[in-house]
């Protein structure tokens, strides 16, 4: 791992330079105070919709509602932002000329991809802690405090699927010099793996699987065991980084 | 760790060069070498970019590696740096087997890219701060060594501005700065001067030869002119193939023509008119030219027995000489004789000659 240090330490100060952090972080903090807001309001917001010509019955919101809003907008918008962060990673450096810049140095190949995705990892991790620490705090004034601990954990597995989504167009970008079919890639995935989340005894070793233990323990109730989908992802993200170093160590550039 | 390629059997002594009757070639460098490639062949499909290229580097040369455009220079440059695999042959630098994730090798070397190109939003001292920790330079040696090229390529001032920011003169001197910062053995500089004016080109020349005997350059170009300023000995590649490698005084004496170059004192026009009656009536001179100004260009056939023999023709003929030369050919001439002016069928739009493709 040659170079790991400062290459990691260019790849901060770029997410930095570049505003991708502060600008998913923002992204991300909207998404998580909203969420409780959303679930909270929306009975009303539909009332006054729709006025006095239907009655629509819905029950009372509660925190669970708020967590499960939470999921659903991180799971979507930060699966997006995941891919947007991940397409460009290699393949851009390897189309503007950069990536040779930085391996005619003393580096090897593998050092320069883990500084890359542990970057974006760190980015999507400050950004799911800052979502849910938004969402803890709006979910504690509307309805009901949430154990801390317990949506730490579930923020742990939403930041693991992310990462998931992340890999596989991490994968694309490295295979590819094109940022487009790289993202491509990594919307397949989310898409053609989201649908066969829903098939029973196959969800559970996806990281769409993550979803159910990640709200029990948000709630502090008891749910799906969280081990096995968390292996199958970390597996499934050691299996596209192994990937993506085995294509890039022979490629030429 | 350094390993040396199967099959690379690295030479020694002192150098040799070729004689006229012979064309000269790697096998003529018997000294301490930096660079050591046998065999080096690159293939797209079936489009040949490079030709089984022997080569040696003497440690501490300044080396050009000439050649049209489309001659196969960046792809062997690309090739010693690690950033293409050759389709077969194998090289060292410093001794030390090239090879695509090889940062041992990296270690021994810089390189330039013919477009570098950089991190836009990064400073220029920040990228040389990264580049030096990736060298192994820190602390106080990485802030000295920073200052250092800094001030050797004329950044200083526009050290802390966004490299996004800089003209095409500048990111060329940061990429010369870059390439040396870790002070490496060997330094590749893939056509460093195309995008300089004439001030910035010779900026740059000056600092390359600065680099004489502190460590070795490989330099590629197609400007020859250049590479009579600073580079100690050339090869010449066309189409893939090496056509010549040799010093290049011996490069140049080896081309040396046919020719001598007479300039009389003024107010002797009878005596030069018989010098050149009897000229044109000896065996060993074919032709006598008489130029503007009073001068004589005459071609002899036999050059030993001209170097012998003209000089007491002209004292014969009672002519007092202000000048008396062999003329010198410059590198362009040799580099015409050697590899020839492309006809049109031979380039393509972009004014690069065609490769040679061979069947699959």
């Amino acid at each position: 791992m040659a170079g790991l240090g400062p290459l990691l330490r260019k790849e901060l100060l770029e997410q930095w330079r570049t505003l991708r952090l502060p600008v998913v972080a923002t992204i991300f903090l909207l998404v998580g105070l909203s969420s409780p807001l959303l679930a909270r309001f929306t009975p009303e917001i539909l009332k006054a919709v729709g006025g006095d010509q239907f009655t629509i019955s819905l029950p009372t919101p509660t925190a669970a509602d708020a967590v499960d809003q939470l999921a659903k907008n991180v799971g979507q918008f930060g699966g997006l932002i995941a891919v947007l962060l991940a397409m460009g990673a290699v393949a851009t450096e390897k189309e503007r000329g950069t990536a040779a810049l930085l391996l005619t140095k003393p580096v090897s190949r593998g050092a320069f991809l883990v500084a890359k995705l542990v970057a974006i990892g760190l980015t999507l991790a400050v950004s799911v802690a800052i979502a849910t620490a938004g969402a803890w705090f709006y979910t504690l004034v509307l309805f009901a405090p949430l154990p801390v601990p317990g949506i730490a954990a579930g923020a742990a597995l939403q930041w693991l699927t992310l990462m998931a989504w992340a890999s596989i167009t991490f994968v694309g970008s490295t295979l590819t010099r094109s940022s487009l079919a790289a993202a491509g890639l990594g919307i397949v995935a989310f898409i053609v793996v989201g649908i066969l989340g829903v098939v029973p005894n196959v969800g559970r070793f996806l990281p769409t699987g993550l979803g159910g233990p990640g709200r029990a323990l948000a709630l502090g109730i008891p749910g799906p065991d969280p081990v096995v989908p968390t292996v199958a992802t970390i597996v499934l993200i050691g299996v596209a980084g192994l990937t993506a170093w085995l294509a890039f160590r022979r490629q030429e550039l | 760790m350094t390993s040396a390629s199967p099959g690379l059997d690295p030479p020694s002594g002192t150098v040799v060069v070729a004689g006229p009757d012979r064309v000269a070639g790697p096998d003529d460098v018997v000294g301490p070498v930096a660079i050591h490639a046998r065999g080096l062949s690159k293939r797209f499909g079936s489009i040949v970019a490079l030709d089984g290229l022997d080569l040696d580097v003497p440690t501490g040369s300044i080396f050009g590696l000439l050649g049209p455009n489309g001659a196969g220079k960046t792809t062997t440059i690309r090739i010693l740096t690690g950033l293409a695999r050759p389709t077969a042959g194998a090289a060292t630098v410093a001794g030390v087997a090239v090879g695509l994730d090889r940062p041992e090798l990296r270690q021994h070397l810089g390189y330039l890219d013919q477009d570098p190109r950089f991190y836009g939003w990064m400073r220029g001292r920040e990228l040389l701060e990264l580049v030096g920790r990736l060298g192994g330079l820190a602390g106080a040696d990485l802030r000295a060594q920073v200052g250092a090229m800094l001030d050797r390529t004329g950044l200083t001032d526009v050290a802390e501005r966004r490299i996004g920011g800089y003209s095409g003169g500048m990111r060329q001197r940061l990429g010369i700065a870059q390439a040396l910062l870790h002070r490496p053995a060997i330094v590749f500089l893939d056509e460093p001067v195309s995008s300089l004016d004439p001030e910035g080109r010779r900026d740059v020349l000056e600092l390359i030869a600065d680099l004489r005997d502190e460590t070795t350059v490989v330099v590629s170009t197609h400007v020859l002119s250049d590479v009579e300023r600073i580079c100690d000995r050339v090869a010449i590649l066309d189409r893939g193939r090496l056509v010549t490698e040799a010093a290049l005084d011996q490069l140049l004496a080896d081309h040396v023509r046919p020719v001598y170059r007479l300039a009389a004192d003024p107010g002797q026009g009878p005596a030069v008119e018989l010098l050149t009656r009897r000229l044109r009536s000896t065996p060993w001179i074919t032709d006598v030219s008489a130029m503007p100004g009073g001068e004589l260009r005459i071609v002899v056939s036999d050059p030993a027995v001209a170097a012998a023999s003209l000089l007491p023709a002209v004292v014969d003929a009672g002519v007092r000489l202000a000048v008396f030369e062999r003329v010198r050919p410059t590198l362009e001439d040799v580099f015409l004789e050697l590899v020839g002016s492309p006809s049109a069928d031979e380039l393509d739009g972009r004014g690069f000659i065609r490769p040679r493709e061979v069947e699959r």
